[in-house]
């Protein structure tokens, strides 16, 4: 009998591995892995995206921890509180029409 | 330069090397399978620097590690059972990665600088393979499959080190001193993987291309 099908199935907590390359750079997020405890994801983790020099720091945080938010009520369409949200163009030749300074073309 | 030593070193890393990358694909966990074989392809990588070293910058590292007969080679009997169990092959694992951390550190005050670099190279990535191993065994030491197979493969382990390392050996792992299965013997195991690990050597003498 193999020994892999049976322990295959026995399910582990999922760690979120964040990674950072370079000293003074974010986090990022570099992918999971499953593991019994922090002992066993830390070692897995180092395997798969650390010790090739990709990275001078990681986070293992289980998934558990984090808080998920992802439900947004955004009905009265108030993107314009973002800096990517508001275009600026219109509204200025608008005003520079007014102000008899629109350029020509 | 104790080449006799060197090229134990390098053949046990060989052959432990290809032992556990046949776990590659088949590994219990997923995670393990990647961590277990990129400690089994740093092992070979370590037989290759130690057989550079032995053969210096004109020889031939592949001939030296693939041109033997099997009876030539000098790795411990330890490294050629082939265990494809779990238990049995972390068990190894474990009881390999403490002896070679003694060996290592034996040869990391050797008077050879070229020696005691190498020994000092390895060691630091050595590091990696014995955290991974010492979790394991603090995970499973007080499994019974687990204590079984350290104990059976106990005098295979004894077979790494000279006799001048084994009083270490034996206070580390805490098992009472037997009689080694000792270096220079070979099981019968060592055959089928010789043929195995050396068919495209041998199809191929002039070389392979890839």
């Amino acid at each position: 009998m193999g020994p892999r099908r049976g322990a295959r199935r026995v399910s582990h907590p999922i760690w979120e591995v964040f990674r950072q390359e370079r000293r003074g750079q974010p986090f990022e997020h570099a992918g999971s892995v499953v593991a019994p405890d922090a002992d066993f994801a830390e070692t897995w983790a180092r395997e798969q995206y650390g010790r090739r020099g990709e990275s001078v720091a990681l986070w293992l945080v289980p998934r558990d921890a984090i808080r998920d938010v992802e439900d947004w009520a955004d009905e009265f369409d108030l993107k314009y509180r973002r800096v990517d949200g508001y275009s600026i163009k219109a509204r200025l030749k608008e005003a520079r029409e007014r102000a008899g300074t629109a350029r020509a073309g | 330069m104790n080449e006799q030593a060197l090229l134990g070193l390098a053949d046990d890393e060989l052959v432990l090397g290809w032992r556990d990358s046949e776990w590659t694909g088949i590994a219990p966990l997923l995670e393990e399978d990647v961590a277990f074989s990129s400690i089994a392809q740093n092992e070979i990588g370590h037989a290759r620097a130690v057989y550079e070293l032995l053969v210096g910058t004109e020889g031939d590292a592949d001939a030296l590690a693939f041109d033997r007969r099997p009876e030539e080679y000098r790795c411990a009997p330890l490294v050629e059972l082939r265990l494809l169990e779990w238990a049995h092959t972390i068990a190894r694992r474990w009881l390999y990665e403490v002896a070679d951390e003694i060996r290592i550190t034996a040869f990391k005050d050797d008077s050879d600088r070229a020696v005691a670099g190498l020994a000092a190279k390895i060691d630091r990535e050595e590091a990696y393979h014995r955290m991974h191993a010492e979790m394991w065994h603090e995970r499973l030491r007080e499994e019974p499959r687990f204590r079984a197979a350290v104990e059976e493969l106990w005098p295979y382990a004894l077979g790494v080190l000279p006799a001048e390392l084994r009083a270490e050996l034996v206070e580390r792992v805490g098992l009472a001193d037997a009689e080694p299965v000792e270096r220079g013997t070979h099981t019968d195991e060592l055959a089928p993987l010789w043929e195995e690990m050396t068919m495209v050597r041998r199809s191929a003498p002039a070389g392979a291309q890839w």
